[in-house]
């Protein structure tokens, strides 16, 4: 039923015209009625949660009907339209917005299967901080041109259990110390997960010779050179892993499950509040804390973008900007909801919008800005490519 | 060959008379009449072998490097060149033979050991009617529950720590997710013992076992002896393609090695899915390649299955010659039943598990039990399954419906034709259970992209179909072809056309098993994972392929709302099958037999 309208939707939109010359009462216009297939990562029910509340939004101000499209890896929705390029579907594609960034936005970027650019002409676009917040205009050292649109800010901070850990590993080669201190009692998301990856590439941040040529493309010799210390590291670190480093949970969330379990104690996250966010909803012990490393840790941008062939533009449109509302990402950054902190200038922003990040509960789970120190520039996506590689080739037997 | 229930359920076939009754009766009846009926066997061998067929094609192309829409212009070995060259390549392969193997070795020989003690007692007619919704139970919904049991952390541990284990924090040991496969091994026993058991059970039915037992009794064997001896070596023939099906399921299932399966490296259907959504286009070549390993090896299997039946029945007929009495069976026999009745307990654990989480507000390692329970958000969450609940129902009574429609005509047309030989290629109906189902669905996925129908509602009601469509026959074919003849042959001498024949007198009769074989339909197609997840492109969620992604690590509490709801579902729909013919033909009390 749905795809039936989509098809229909695909004709009728066969001929759209580019997003520059539509004015944004046009794409308003447009956009009531359709319905946007919004491929997003659903791993975490409050981010889940938190997608049903903008389809909510949308649809009653704009008729725009979101429907989340639960994917257990971005790559699914790559896939999806590349699979739909090559099967000769160049409009009325059935993803119509992505929640993307890195490698699977610069494989998409570079194909050209991207619709754009559009992020500059969203209205709420001038509200964005894009001289604090490098990450909203350089995503893993690509600039994204317009071609995606941020929503919410992510940084590696560390999550422990204040009941049993005393004694904080404040850096790379310290957290090596307090593994072996404490076998078993630490592990990171398998390494083909992002977060797991993210993980690795912290570490290599602080263990590489010269950490600049991260933000450059990886060659093999540069990488060689920069991650063979980053190994020997790892060697050290992995029997003292939980479960000896023979196994690792597959995401975020499942590590998260761990820690509530008390299976381990100490856990990375890509979310400086969601220690805070979990503890408020019984997804981890209320004596749980957050801190980072002392020589800072890798930020990073959430993105939304639309592919080239989506049925929906217009209406996806309509939800990027929604996105960036400045009540939205109060809602968003509040962590009885979902806790992400805002992609906004808060500078920018009114009074009155002000006032709302201002009003923002804080628990003492949730760190403070300075409590999180420097952030860190993602790497090129190439190194992340290759980190997970290698790490599949030494450890997969 | 699917993620729920394989139960041609016991309870129908009390009714089901001497098979070989029919065979002498129909000889008897009169001329064959044309009808229109003559294009369902057509139509009902399209719909489950076509998409088969075409699948593989579409698999086993890209499998030898053509997939010209992606870059792959020729036919080469390459793709399989690089699976092999994969560092987890050969630990892949070995976990999946050792799970795959020794999952049905292990069912097998627990089901019948079980079937060997129970069936010629009252309790074991009871077990088995108590096995039947229990089989309605989705694969992934159980192997959530039992992740859950059996982890370090979980339920079990929990029960006993720390009063008895001094365990402050989880024991640092593996269980779930284990490299060997062992925990996979279990999930599966779960499920494929009550199946095999309500099989064998269904097979004795259609033999004069009884009779032999007191033979053998009267030569001097105890009773559980004698049933190993004189009942299992023909029921074992009867139950064969069963077991076949356990096997190819056993070997390539997805969702429950995803759960409960070691993940580097997984075993070979979770890597080809894996590489299949892989980002990188490219992967689809050794993903197709995997895939198409896993058919050889299914295949191989069989072969090697059939190759130890053989050198087992020599073995077993000179034992059988020697003609000693007691021995050593009986005693495995009764520890194998005593090995069921506590897949049973561990079954309906996993499932408690699952319920307490669906309604607890807190539950941490080592307490027993959830702090406490919150009647309000537990209905909020039950609220919040309601589009992908509706989704599952729509798609399985769709599915369910022409399933049966299908069904009906095809043995109404048999019966109408008098012979059961008529429809030779309705014996391929097992072909959807004996095929890995990842061999076939990358292949449908790319057609139904390639028609632009991915994704829709109705792609998916037609690959569910495929699977329906083969419980749902083997279900209601023996019940079918099993009715007394007379009643058809009564009421036409009294008039009535062929039509009302099957409308007012077939019909009724047979509604107990009708229903029930709705009722398997049902419940296969609310467990299917892979089919909906390939068909629908992702975004047709139902209960299962959403307990399948947030099993990997969302909430407990949520996940074990899907795993209840997933359950519950198909275990209505059982009640109901039970229960409303009886109520609707209350005034035909001859019927309720």
């Amino acid at each position: 039923m749905l795809a039936r309208a989509l098809l229909v939707a695909a004709i009728a939109f066969a001929s759209a015209m580019p997003a520059a010359a539509q004015s944004w009462d046009d794409v308003l216009a447009r956009a009531r009625g359709q319905t946007v297939n919004f491929n997003a990562w659903a791993g975490d029910e409050k981010t889940n949660a938190f997608i049903a509340w903008i389809g909510e939004e949308v649809q009653k101000r704009y008729g725009v009907r979101l429907n989340h499209v639960k994917l257990k890896d971005t790559a699914e929705a790559v896939t999806r339209v590349i699979a739909e390029k090559a099967a000769g579907r160049d409009s009325g594609g059935t993803v119509d917005l992505v929640w993307i960034n890195g490698a699977n936005f610069l494989a998409l970027k570079e194909q050209k299967l991207l619709h754009g650019p559009f992020a500059d002409r969203l209205p709420n676009w001038r509200l964005v901080d894009t001289v604090r917040k490098r990450s909203n205009v350089i995503d893993f050292t690509i600039p994204h041109d317009g071609y995606e649109s941020p929503w919410r800010m992510a940084q590696i901070v560390f999550v422990y259990e204040s009941k049993r850990v005393r004694d904080l590993p404040k850096s790379v080669p310290e957290l090596l110390d307090w593994c072996k201190r404490n076998p078993g009692r630490f592990t990171h998301p398998s390494v083909r997960n992002f977060l797991g990856a993210t993980f690795l590439k912290q570490a290599l941040y602080e263990l590489a010779p010269d950490a600049s040529v991260l933000q450059r493309p990886a060659t093999d010799e540069a990488f060689a050179a920069a991650t063979a210390p980053l190994w020997s590291w790892y060697e050290a670190l992995k029997p003292t892993l939980w479960r000896q480093g023979r196994q690792f949970p597959d995401n975020g969330p499942a590590q998260r499950q761990l820690m509530n379990d008390g299976e381990i104690d100490l856990m990375v996250s890509f979310n400086p509040s969601e220690a805070a966010v979990a503890a408020s909803t019984g997804l981890l012990p209320d004596s749980v804390r957050t801190f980072t490393f002392s020589k800072g840790t890798i930020g990073n941008t959430s993105f939304v973008a639309i592919p080239y062939n989506a049925a929906a533009k217009e209406g996806a449109m309509v939800v990027a900007n929604f996105l960036l509302e400045p009540a939205t990402q109060a809602h968003a950054q509040d962590v009885r909801q979902m806790g992400n902190f805002t992609v906004l200038d808060l500078d920018k922003l009114a009074p009155a919008d002000r006032k709302r990040f201002d009003e923002l509960p804080r628990p003492a789970a949730l760190p403070s800005n300075a409590d999180l120190g420097t952030t860190l520039l993602e790497p090129h996506p190439s190194w992340m490519t290759r980190i997970t590689a290698e790490w599949e080739r030494r450890y997969t037997k | 060959m699917d993620d729920a229930d394989h139960g041609r359920v016991g309870a129908p076939l009390h009714e089901v008379a001497d098979g070989a009754a029919l065979g002498a009766a129909s000889t008897r009846r009169s001329p064959r009449r044309p009808t229109a009926l003559v294009i369902v066997p057509g139509i009902t061998l399209a719909a489950f072998a076509l998409p088969i067929v075409a699948g593989l094609a579409g698999t086993l192309l890209p499998a030898f490097g053509y997939l010209p829409a992606i870059g792959g212009q020729s036919l080469s070995l390459q793709p399989f060149l690089d699976v092999v060259a994969w560092p987890g390549f050969a630990t892949g392969v070995r976990i999946t033979l050792a799970s795959g193997l020794l999952a049905t070795l292990l069912s097998v020989v627990c089901a019948f050991g079980f079937c060997a003690v129970a069936c010629s007692r009252p309790w074991g007619r009871r077990a088995a009617a108590f096995m039947a919704p229990l089989l309605a139970t989705p694969h992934s919904a159980l192997a959530i529950g039992l992740a859950f049991l059996i982890a370090p952390s979980g339920w079990i541990a929990r029960a006993v720590s720390p009063w008895l284990t001094g365990w402050s924090v989880p024991p640092d040991v593996s269980t779930v997710g284990h490299a060997s496969g062992a925990a996979v091994v279990l999930g599966l026993l779960l499920k494929e013992v009550p199946y095999l058991v309500l099989m064998i059970a269904a097979a004795l039915n259609q033999l004069p076992w009884r009779e032999r037992i007191a033979a053998a009794r009267a030569l001097g064997y105890e009773p559980v002896d004698a049933w190993l001896r004189v009942v299992l070596p023909t029921v074992y023939r009867q139950v064969r393609l069963p077991i076949y099906a356990v096997l190819a399921f056993s070997l390539s299932v997805v969702d429950v090695a995803l759960i409960l399966g070691p993940a580097n490296p997984p075993t070979l259907a979770v890597l080809a899915l894996r590489w299949f959504s892989d980002a990188d286009i490219r992967f689809y070549f050794p993903a197709a390649a995997v895939a198409t390993l896993l058919l050889a090896i299914v295949v191989a299997s069989i072969a090697l299955w059939r190759g130890m039946e053989m050198a087992v029945a020599r073995l077993g007929a000179r034992m059988l010659e020697r003609g000693r009495r007691g021995g050593a069976g009986p005693r495995l026999a009764r520890l194998l039943a005593a090995v069921v009745v506590a897949t049973f307990v561990t079954t309906l654990l996993a499932l408690s598990g699952v319920a307490l989480w669906s309604a607890a507000t807190q539950w941490r390692f080592p307490h027993a039990w959830p702090a406490g329970f919150d009647v309000a958000t537990w209905q909020h969450r039950l609220l919040a399954l309601a589009p992908a609940a509706w989704t599952t129902c729509k798609i399985a009574v769709s599915a369910t419906a022409i399933a049966l429609a299908l069904a009906l005509g095809c043995l109404e047309y048999e019966q109408r034709r008098l012979s059961r030989s008529a429809l030779p290629a309705l014996r391929m109906m097992y072909l959807p259970l004996l095929v890995p189902q990842i061999a076939f669905l990358f292949g449908i996925q790319v057609l139904f992209v390639r028609a632009g129908i991915d994704g829709a509602t109705p792609a998916v009601i037609a690959v569910h179909l495929v699977f329906v469509l083969p419980y749902l026959f083997l279900s209601l074919a023996d019940p079918y072809r099993a009715l007394d003849p007379r009643y058809a042959r009564t009421a036409a001498s009294l008039g009535a056309s062929p039509l009302r024949v099957f409308a007012a007198v077939k019909l009724p009769i047979l509604a107990r098993p009708i229903a029930t074989s709705c009722a398997v339909g049902f419940a296969v197609s609310v467990g299917l994972y892979l089919p909906t997840l390939f068909a629908g492109n992702g975004r047709v969620a139902t209960l299962t392929t959403e307990a399948v992604t947030l099993a990997s690590g969302a909430d407990r509490r949520i996940i074990g709302t899907y795993a209840l709801a997933q359950s519950a579902f198909p275990l209505l729909v059982y009640l109901v099958a039970a229960t409303l013919p009886a109520w609707w033909f209350r005034r035909r009390r001859g019927l309720g037999a």
